[in-house]
């Protein structure tokens, strides 16, 4: 088990019970693999999009839960509404425990917990009115009595949401909306059952600029005006800016860093949080400056790096964040890409031979090199790369490179995963800020 | 950055395209929609020159339109020159020879622009030979591969599929496939819109980066003010199918002329926003556009004169120009014109 998460002292009502609660939440996605695979019923793999996410939601608060495309911030709200199944862990809204409730007792639990998807333009059923979309619900819970009353309540809450006069819009079909007013439509239709939560997925990344700043002050005024407690999933620290008490940075699973927003934009700790903030283009041509963004993307969650989800990428990494086979395949080819059209490519491919024999994740390598070619000639080569840029990062994880009889011995740091821990006002999961880590 | 340095000026004795009052019209079954309405534009040698507006102001038409991609039912006028010839006059057939190898287009969506079946090798060897047909497979693989690890493709994954590659990576492969020809312009509509922010920031870094590399100039379409202030030396701002101002980026963003622009600055949020702001209303639907100025329902500065009179385009130092009242000419604006335009209010969701 891990340690429970700190509360960290900024944020509304902290001696209440949290709205949501969740403990080392799990939620993986199996692969099911070819057609033999699925035959004798075995698995390819898991691809874990969750991964031991510890976090608690307090009433009233904003959480923006911010990451990259593939960071499980998607699949996390899913797991709270229930869309999706939790493999493992736990999740109690409002002190209950949710996982592995049925779908029918859910159903109860939906009228208290909603959501806004990103895509307005998908999230509304074309063939039906905004008056059939936004009372949708109430009939399914059998709320309302008759119909006149299905249109007062739908008329209300189209005014609340901005979109007045209710008349006006009651009876049009989405097409006949623009992207902003379509979210309205979606917002109203969360907001007609009176729920406590709100997951927004990412609610304004589909709409022009112009209107992302209405929207995002329409979701402020709701959540006075219903009391709301909201959870923010998107990639955008700057519109979350604005928006949260609180932000989760998410990695391949796993929250990074979360703390108070002010205490993320203020001192980001960990590199990738820094990272995501450099990212965002600032819009003032006299201060665009060089920006030494991480290279590469979000590695394939199946089979997520050693150590640190993040030091692939990452411009800090050092011994203990997990270095392995991979790392040195990526170097390679990287150098090759940066080579393209040097004759030395096809030179050192031919030394080198296959790759495919580093794609096995692993902190010690025992490489053969290809017919008629001895180790130490790689030995050198990786000398040679060494010596032509040793501050590259992948090199401080090597802790011994030979030519051992007809092999390559190539031996990593051993890798360490980082927990979250508190520093500051936040909670990092970085080895920078762990000092046993960083001694050894 | 490397390929930072801003040009202050693009003469039009080196502009590599010149388009001359460039109308663009779409049929529908009524009146036509005119997405782009009388523009007039210069792309100058290994330039970047940004265009921006809001969705549905004909940024993405007058992309094609530059281009003569125009889908069926819509119809060009006015002229693109392009070495001393008029694109919009000119046979398909002869157009689609300088598709290519002249006028590179980048698409938003990097996911659905590659053929799954074919290897990237393949796509190469079938750009490349389409033009140059005897051209050697060594040849072939040299170039492709260079132009490939400029774009940060590694060498050994040139023979793998799509599928195998991520969303950042399939951009840099589509930009590659655009830049393999060596275009003299190329054309990217919204070309990191689906991209993650990091891997939005290596692209904007690559593409602000062809004229070094490449030579290429360079019109990015966008609707992120960030990305232009990042990546352009020049910026051209869209509005109802007009372009209401252009000039050197700096210059337009310490001082925008058109009400428009300053609105669309103070409405784009970055880390340094201190607060949220937005334009009331949205773009105009352009089967009937608003008369006198198209902006004017919408702007805060309006006069009596915008909503009467179409305003004319007046040029405000070395490569400024902008078409909007406040700038005069101050002959041509009638007795009261520029009283405050009185005007009911627009409803709060009456938007984009």
């Amino acid at each position: 088990m891990r340690p429970e998460v700190a509360e960290p002292a900024a944020g509304p009502q902290t001696d209440e019970e949290p709205l949501v609660s969740i403990r080392n939440l799990e939620t993986y996605y199996s692969i099911r693999g070819n057609f033999a695979d699925r035959l004798v019923g075995r698995e390819a793999g898991v691809v874990r999009a969750v991964d031991g996410v510890s976090l608690d939601i307090r009433r009233g608060e904003v959480l923006g839960l911010v990451g990259e495309s593939g960071s499980g911030k998607t699949t996390l709200g899913r797991t709270l509404l229930g869309l999706v199944r939790a493999t493992g862990g736990s999740v109690e809204f409002e002190g209950r425990e949710i996982t592995g409730l049925r779908e029918r007792r859910f159903r109860d639990l939906r009228r208290r917990m909603q959501v806004v998807f990103q895509d307005p333009h998908a999230s509304l059923n074309p063939a039906m009115t905004i008056a059939q979309a936004v009372g949708h619900p109430l009939q399914i819970h059998g709320l309302v009595h008759d119909h006149a009353e299905l249109r007062a309540r739908v008329a209300e809450i189209l005014e609340t949401v901005g979109l007045a006069p209710a008349e006006a819009y009651l009876d049009k079909y989405p097409g006949d909306l623009s992207g902003g007013q379509k979210q309205r439509a979606v917002i109203a239709r969360a907001l007609i059952l009176s729920p406590v939560l709100l997951v927004a997925d990412e609610p304004v990344s589909m709409l022009d600029m112009s209107v992302r700043a209405k929207i995002l002050e329409l979701m402020l005024a709701l959540k006075q005006d219903f009391e709301l407690t909201y959870l923010y999933i998107t990639h955008d620290l700057a519109t979350a800016r604005f928006f949260c008490d609180r932000i989760a940075i998410m990695y391949l699973g796993r929250i990074v860093e979360i703390g108070p927003a002010e205490a993320i934009y203020a001192d980001p700790k960990h590199p990738y949080t820094q990272a995501l903030l450099k990212a965002i283009p600032e819009p003032d041509p006299a201060k665009a400056v060089a920006r030494d963004l991480p290279r590469g993307e979000v590695p394939d969650a199946a089979s997520p790096p050693l150590g640190c989800p993040f030091h692939p990428r990452c411009p800090r990494a050092f011994e203990p964040c997990g270095w392995e086979s991979r790392d040195l395949h990526d170097l390679l080819e990287m150098r090759w890409a940066g080579l393209a059209g040097d004759p030395r490519v096809e030179q050192e491919q031919r030394i080198v031979g296959d790759l495919a024999a580093l794609d096995r994740p692993s902190s010690e390598v025992r490489f053969s090199p290809p017919r008629g070619r001895q180790p130490q000639e790689v030995v050198s080569l990786l000398e040679r790369v060494r010596a032509e840029d040793p501050e590259e990062p992948f090199w401080r994880g090597v802790e011994r490179l030979e030519a051992a009889g007809t092999h390559l011995a190539l031996v990593f740091h051993e890798p360490r995963e980082p927990r979250l821990e508190p520093v500051g006002d936040s909670e990092v999961a970085c080895h920078l800020y762990d000092e046993s880590a960083a001694s050894g | 950055m490397p390929g930072r340095s801003r040009r202050r000026r693009a003469l039009s004795s080196e502009a590599v395209l010149q388009v001359r009052n460039l109308r663009v019209y779409y049929g529908t079954p009524g009146a036509p929609v005119r997405a782009v309405d009388g523009v007039t534009l210069d792309i100058g040698e290994s330039e970047v020159v940004g265009l921006v507006g809001e969705s549905g102001c004909g940024k993405s038409t007058l992309g094609r339109g530059i281009l003569g991609l125009l889908p069926l039912g819509a119809r060009a006028d006015g002229e693109v020159l392009y070495g001393g010839r008029n694109l919009v006059m000119l046979p398909p057939k002869e157009l689609r020879r300088l598709a290519g190898p002249d006028l590179g287009l980048v698409f938003q969506e990097p996911m659905t622009r590659l053929n799954p079946l074919l290897r990237i090798s393949d796509h190469f060897r079938e750009t490349l030979k389409q033009h140059e047909a005897n051209l050697s497979d060594a040849e072939v693989k040299r170039r492709s591969l260079e132009t490939l690890g400029r774009m940060g493709i590694p060498p050994t994954r040139f023979n793998q599929y799509p599928h195998e590659f991520s969303g950042g990576m399939r951009q840099r492969i589509m930009i590659a496939l655009a830049l393999v020809l060596r275009p003299k312009l190329l054309v990217a509509d919204e070309p990191t819109t689906s991209l993650d922010v990091i891997v939005e920031g290596q692209i904007l870094a690559l593409l602000a980066d062809l004229k070094r590399n490449f030579g290429t100039a360079l019109l990015l379409i966008t609707h992120n003010l960030g990305i232009v202030a990042e990546a352009c030396d020049r910026m051209a701002v869209m509005y109802a199918g007009k372009i209401v101002e252009e000039g050197p980026v700096r210059e337009v963003f310490a001082e925008p002329a058109h009400p428009y622009t300053r609105e669309l600055l103070r409405s784009t949020i970055s880390l340094e926003t201190t607060e949220l702001h937005s334009i009331p209303g949205s773009p105009p639907n352009l089967i009937d556009p608003p008369p006198g100025c198209r902006f004017h329902p919408r702007c805060p500065d309006a006069m009596r004169v915008c909503s009467l009179l179409e305003p004319i385009e007046q040029r405000l130092g070395e490569g400024r120009r902008v078409q909007c009242w406040l700038h005069g000419p101050q002959a041509r604006i009638p007795a009261d014109g520029e009283l405050p335009l009185e005007r009911e209010a627009i409803g709060v969701a009456d938007e984009a």
